[in-house]
């Protein structure tokens, strides 16, 4: 493309779409078939992607007067460009879907190259849990960044076979800024901790909760019930692109509600203890043989890597908020069995 | 693992039972019952016949009476509800259990029956035998009537003051109460008479079946307490002020105005009150009295003293802790004449003294069982099984010879009451106990009673400032009184540098090291004979020139110099310092290298103390740590040694009783002012309580602490050679092996060797979850531990296999893992704190040998956790067997002072006074076997209200003494004491752990033999079959496993 500028007015109160605009800009441009990336100066000066109606209206609403847009070839893309600050890029895609409050300011998919990747935090098993509930793993490794977050004691009510019912519960108590938790946007104050790396947290007492988030600090994967409920996928949402292995998830998740369908055993490569032999390398200790995890705990991972890696996938298409593409986001309806009546505000699952 | 387990781990107490209340004892069954303030009762006789019995309310109990030779007992307790006991017998075995309780009623539903005192408060009772009636005197100055078979009152007997009064001439009444019943005493020829002592100092003799009063004694001065000769002649009465009063019974007038005699033993000057006073007449002419209390109140009144008085000689015997009660064992049968006074017991609040009173100069009778244990505070313990017969016996007679036995066999242990059932310990068992004072005391733990052995003492190797001020305070005192130090408890420690941190035995060598606070590690030989010798001292620097540490702990203790006299018994051959002077927190020896390994939180170092030189000093510390230069004598250790000086000062100054005025006083009111700034201010408890989640990180504070260190003879280079290796772990999860080159010379030779130990590292393994280490073990090529050094050169355990693969068991706070040897490979682990949230605090591995099969023995791994669970788990494939609820979580020191034993047993103090022991194996179990002959006719007594339920359910199983009790429910020692736990001790296999936790755990016994890409292939085919996977198909698995 060069240095090349086109100047043209659009209607500030009726932009129209964010496909018309691509549309619009392939044919002033005359560049038709040329997958592009199209992004804005924003009043701070920060380069911003333009890639889905949100943020398009976003970008004509900030012109002032004159919007000013730079359109890159996609293969040529630096996408490091975007934005200026890092704890944007390193949100994945799902925190976008489940945080509107900070999505419409943020591109939908792309943020980094996948080369440059590497995972933050995830929901996982969102096919399997009840709609209230959520499955966050944070990465801990490989990254300076504390953790950051504390847990308390508190209640909450349950729904039991005698009633309503008040019983102990852990809380998430606090966020440190700028710590691995609050960056993610998945976690939040007041959620209730439900599950620590697949084990109920039901009559275990904070200390015991502590000392389990601890030994599994290198990679914690805590099920919350989020004290605000409306952010929750809503489900039935289905879209194209499932595999096979969400079927067979959704067979092992009507009998396995309680039972974790992850094994903490399987991120072992993350565990392994440093040994010094008397060469004075340092290696990693080698595995005797491979853990014994099963095949269905296997595929849960993989396919939680892949739907990372899905949302860099080039494409043209842009997908609606709710429906994020990847696995991640799939959804088997199954009311059935569920253990916890949950309520909020907007949405009563049964 | 042996599937039958107790459903209750616990099996005895050992030591002095925690803050005991109240004191009795059966002459004829020659039996002892103390009391605690926590509801318990305890009884003893011989060496080995032991009960406990536990009240529903943890009351105080006040009073104890036995029905003599009825193996019954009458308890009163601070609730004034009564309560009776029974000792009976189940399959030849005694217990004791609660028949009956008589809660007095409440005064409104006296009132309606006219009665015009009250119950409420039971100060006095007597049990009349003859009639099986017991006598209540109550605060309200009325004496109760109560049948002890029912324990229902018998009404319209009640005698009230109002009564006695009428007898009374009118000048004496004078329109004042007579005040509470203070004391009530039998006649032992006559039973219808009882002496009845009113507060107000008025004695009555009252026939109980007339109901007339016999006798009046008209004394003015307050009563304190009563006896009543034998003879019925003669009553002495003791009194608020410091005197005793003996009074005649002339049998030809029935009031008596005066005493015969009165005196204030230690007057003239204002003493305080004769608490409890004791008539004694002897055969060989003249008479004892025993009385407690009565000291000159300004210049004594803060000692604990009982006072024996026969024709000119007093001994007043100066106790280090208050008075509980006290009781003579004397002859009581109707036909003799004299009392003859055999031993007098005094039960004080720390422990129990026993003097015998037959042998010229009253020695102190040593106690088989409810030793002091904590005499000084116990810092640490060590367990020593299977001691060998010829240790045994020089351990044994070092004691002797520390505190001389009776010589005759007449003046022996008086309470003989019962026969001790249990079989003999099939090995003995040695506990070392560590104390604050630096001592080390060696019990014999074979059986039911934890009796002292022998005693060591390392202070006598430093120079300590409280020295000299010691010597002044004693040479201070005064010839009159004439006191006599009794007792060993004396908890206050003069030095906090002194105490034991860490103790190995090494039983083949009777080599032993001891290692304290100060960073002293002392190497210490038996020895038969005293010696007079130097100790050699050499110090190791463990910061090896480690830049900006500055030590801000306490100083190193400075040795002795020159020749200093041992006596027979272990003496110290080499002292070892670590700079700076850090608590120990880690020490190991192996006897047979000559070399001992110890570490404290700023490193390790290996000394070879045949050659006395240093081997290695490796530095741990993390260069960002400033806590560990802090020492451990912070804040609130100085705080503790400060009070404890002031208090030291108080005694002293009340001792030479001139200079007692600002000094004391001002040290008390700074330690007060301290401790009011320790006290955490308001608004932090406003806050809720928060955990922070953060992984533990490289520069933790406290990281170097070595927490382990461990000798083993395996394969660390390469896989052809095995040789000496030393690992050692540290708090956050660093190992570190070095391969030791010990010279061949030296092992087994006496002669010193021309070439020194050299340590090389080897590996270094950094666990990626940081978690501190708490032991290290080397399993063998069958997946045994290693044995003990010189255990299988002199064929006492059955030789390692040194074919197959070793592997090295790592224990964490957090983990177990097991990895392979030489190449360091993770083979199974079990993660304990991400399963189930609680942390390790002690491991241990021990062997469980079968109930069934004789030969047949496990080793497993046992592990307490800080949630006070005992995990045992399979070695070494690391599957979890069996869990137990065993202490509770709130009891930290409990928790902390555990320790397990070689065979499925340990001990873990419930009181700083009582070990509790629990077995985790079926075959091993020590626990109380006794049976007691009674006399008395139980044909006579099915009038009981409730008969306990355990008669019918007692089932055939050898550990019936406390188990069982647990399965019905009723009130029981055993199951009141894990009472806090309201589940059923769980002994649950968790199949969630199972299925999850372990990994490789297939290879079991066929390690050696498998290579890496057989295991691959095996878990490969494994895998595909996951989806099928599930406990039922995993469990004949674990079996098969064990079977083999």
């Amino acid at each position: 493309f060069g240095a090349e500028f086109r100047r043209f007015s659009l209607e500030r109160s009726k932009p129209g779409k964010f496909e018309e605009f691509y549309g619009l800009l392939q044919h002033v441009h005359k560049i038709p078939n040329v997958d592009v990336l199209v992004g804005y100066a924003d009043i701070h000066g920060d380069l911003l992607p333009i890639n889905n109606d949100d943020n398009y209206h976003k970008a004509v609403s900030t012109a002032n007067p004159l919007l000013r847009i730079f359109i890159q070839k996609k293969e040529e893309a630096d996408y490091s460009a975007f934005g200026t600050d890092t704890l944007i890029k390193k949100k994945n895609v799902l925190t976008n879907v489940l945080r509107p409050d900070n999505h419409r300011k943020k591109p939908h998919i792309v943020i980094s190259m996948p080369q440059d990747f590497r995972p933050v935090s995830s929901i996982i098993d969102v096919d399997i849990l009840p709609e209230t509930h959520r499955r966050v793993r944070l990465y801990k490794y490989g990254t300076e960044k504390p953790l950051g977050f504390y847990i308390r004691d508190g209640s909450s009510v349950r729904v039991t076979p005698h009633g309503l019912e008040k019983v102990p519960g852990i809380f998430i108590s606090r966020l440190v800024p700028g710590g691995l938790a609050q960056s993610t946007g998945l976690l939040a104050v007041n959620d209730e901790v439900l599950e620590v790396n697949g084990i109920e947290v039901s009559g275990k007492s904070l200390d015991q909760v502590t000392d389990m988030m601890i030994a599994n600090s290198r990679n914690l994967i805590i099920t919350v019930r989020p004290a605000n409920q409306r952010n929750n996928v809503v489900r039935n949402s289905r879209t194209s692109g499932s595999s096979g292995q969400s079927t067979d998830n959704s067979l092992l998740s009507c009998s396995q509600q309680i039972e974790p369908s992850f094994e903490p055993e399987d991120e072992d490569s993350e565990e392994d203890d440093i040994i010094i032999e008397d060469n004075g390398v340092p290696q990693q200790i080698p595995k005797a043989a491979p853990d014994a995890e099963s095949l269905e705990s296997l595929t849960q991972i993989e396919l939680s890597f892949e739907s990372e890696q899905n949302g860099f996938i080039p494409s043209n298409e842009v997908s609606l908020a709710p429906t994020a593409s990847g696995t991640n986001t799939e959804f088997e309806a199954h009311a059935a069995d569920q253990k916890l009546l949950e309520e909020d505000g907007t949405i009563i699952t049964l | 693992m042996c599937p039958q387990q107790p459903p209750s781990p616990q099996t005895v107490e050992h030591g002095f039972p925690n803050q005991p209340s109240a004191l009795a004892f059966d002459p004829e069954l020659r039996i002892m019952a103390i009391g605690t303030r926590s509801g318990a009762v305890k009884i003893y006789g011989a060496p080995g016949v032991e009960f406990t019995g536990l009240h529903r309310d943890a009351a105080t109990v006040t009073l104890m009476h036995f029905l003599p030779g009825q193996g019954r007992l009458l308890t009163l307790l601070d609730d004034s509800s009564l309560h009776l006991w029974e000792i009976t017998h189940h399959n030849g075995c005694a217990h004791l259990e609660e028949v009956l309780s008589f809660q007095p009623p409440s005064r409104p539903s006296f009132e309606g029956v006219s009665v015009p005192a009250s119950l409420t408060r039971i100060t006095v009772v007597l049990l009349v035998a003859a009639d099986d009636m017991a006598a209540l005197g109550t605060e309200g100055g009325s004496v109760f009537f109560l049948d002890v078979t029912t324990l229902t009152l018998l009404e319209g007997k009640t005698l009230s003051p109002d009564e006695v009064l009428r007898s009374v001439p009118d000048d004496y009444r004078c329109g004042k109460t007579l005040g509470p019943v203070e004391s009530l005493q039998g006649h032992l020829m006559d039973p219808t008479k009882i002496l009845i002592g009113y507060s107000r100092g008025l004695l009555v003799i009252w026939n109980h079946p007339a109901r007339c009063v016999d006798h009046i004694f008209l004394g003015n001065q307050q009563l304190e307490s009563l006896c009543w000769g034998r003879d019925g002649g003669t009553i002495i009465s003791s009194h608020s002020d410091g005197s005793y009063a003996i009074w005649s019974v002339e049998t030809d007038r029935s009031l008596t105005l005066q005493p015969t005699v009165a005196t204030i033993p230690y007057g003239p000057f204002p003493c305080k009150a004769i608490n409890k006073i004791l008539w004694r007449n002897c055969e060989s002419g003249g008479h004892f009295i025993i009385f407690s209390g009565g000291m000159p109140r300004a210049s004594y009144g803060d000692r604990h003293c009982v006072s024996v008085l026969r024709a000119e000689t007093l001994v007043t015997l100066d106790f280090t802790s208050r008075i509980i009660d006290f009781f003579t064992v004397h002859s009581t049968g109707l036909e003799d004449d004299f009392d003859n006074p055999r031993a007098l017991a005094v039960l004080l609040e720390e422990e129990l003294v026993v003097l015998d009173l037959k042998t010229p100069g009253w020695p102190a009778l040593p106690a088989p069982y409810l030793a002091p244990l904590h005499s000084s505070a116990i810092t640490c313990s060590a367990h020593v099984a299977n001691v060998p017969a010829k240790l045994w016996a020089r351990i044994v007679s070092a004691g002797e010879q520390q505190s001389p036995q009776p010589a005759s066999s007449a003046s022996s242990w008086p309470i003989t009451g019962g026969r001790n059932l249990a079989q003999e310990p099939s090995q003995r068992g040695l506990l070392l106990t560590g104390h604050e004072d630096g001592t080390v005391r060696f019990w014999d733990a074979s059986g039911v009673a934890l009796r002292p052995l022998y005693k060591l003492s390392t202070a006598g190797l430093f120079q300590t400032d409280c020295e000299h001020m010691d010597s002044l305070g004693q040479a201070a005192e005064d010839d009159w009184p004439p006191f006599r130090k009794v007792g060993c408890f004396d908890p206050y420690s003069d030095d906090p540098r002194l105490g034991v941190q860490k103790v190995a035995l090494c039983k083949y060598t009777a080599q032993m090291v001891v290692a304290g606070t100060a960073g002293q590690v002392l190497v210490l030989e038996l020895s038969d004979m005293p010696v007079e010798q130097a100790v050699s001292v050499a110090s190791v620097d463990l910061l090896q020139d480690r830049e900006g540490f500055t030590w801000k702990g306490h100083e190193r203790l400075s040795p002795r110099t020159g020749p200093l006299l041992w006596p027979a018994g272990f003496q110290p051959r080499v002292l070892v310092q670590c700079l700076p002077p850090a608590a120990v927190t880690a020490v190991t020896l192996h006897a047979e290298w000559s070399l001992v390994a110890f570490g404290t939180s700023h490193g390790f170092g290996l000394f070879d103390y045949r050659r006395k030189s240093p081997v290695l000093a490796r530095c741990t510390l993390h260069p960002n740590d400033s806590l560990a230069m802090e020492g451990p004598l912070s804040r609130v250790k100085s705080l503790k040694k400060s009070l404890r000086q002031s208090f030291r000062r108080i005694r002293k100054s009340r001792v030479s009783g001139k200079k007692r005025a600002a000094n004391a006083n001002s040290k008390l009111q700074e330690a007060n002012a301290q401790l009011a700034e320790q006290a955490c201010p308001h608004d932090v408890e406003m806050t809720p309580v928060q955990r922070r989640i953060e992984p533990r990180s490289a520069d933790d504070s406290l990281s170097g602490v070595v927490r382990c260190l461990y000798f083993a003879d395996t394969f660390l280079r390469d896989a052809a050679h095995h040789g000496p290796t030393m690992w050692a772990g540290t708090n956050s999860g660093s190992v570190f092996a070095y391969a030791l080159e010990v010279p061949a010379s030296m092992a087994g030779s006496e002669k010193r060797p021309e070439r020194a130990v050299e340590a090389v590292l080897g590996k270094e393994v950094q666990l990626m979850h940081r978690a501190p280490v708490v032991a290290i073990a080397v399993l063998d090529g069958r997946g045994r531990p290693l044995p003990e050094p010189y255990e299988a050169s002199r064929d006492l355990a059955q030789a390692p296999d040194m074919q197959g693969g070793h592997a090295v068991l790592i224990a964490s706070e957090e983990q177990f893992k097991v990895f392979t040897l030489p190449k360091v490979s993770a083979k199974t682990k079990f993660k304990l704190t991400a399963h189930e949230g609680c942390r390790v605090r002690k491991v241990a591995l021990a062997t469980f040998a079968s109930v069934a099969c004789e030969d047949y023995a496990e080793t497993c791994l046992a592990c307490l956790t800080n949630l006070g669970d005992v995990h045992v788990f399979s070695v070494p494939g690391l599957r979890p067997q069996v869990h137990y609820s065993c202490i509770r979580k709130e009891d930290i020191s409990g928790i902390a002072s555990c320790v397990f034993t070689r065979h499925g047993q340990g001990f873990y103090l419930i009181s700083p006074s009582e070990f509790e022991r629990f077995s985790l194996s079926a075959r091993n179990i020590t626990e109380p076997l006794c049976s007691l002959d009674i006399r008395w006719p139980r044909d006579a007594t099915q009038t009981r209200v409730r008969e306990s339920p355990k008669l019918s359910q007692a089932n055939g199983t050898p550990s019936i003494i406390l188990a069982p009790q647990s399965h019905d429910g009723s009130p029981d020692p055993a199951h009141s004491k894990s009472a806090d736990t309201p589940e059923l001790p769980e002994a649950t296999l968790s199949p969630m752990s199972i299925d999850s936790a372990t990994s490789a755990d297939t290879t079991l016994d066929t390690t050696g033999d498998v290579t890496v890409e057989d295991v691959k292939d095996f878990l490969g085919s494994e895998e595909s079959e996951k989806n099928l996977k599930n406990l039922a198909e995993d469990e004949p698995h674990a079996c098969t496993i064990l079977i083999k």
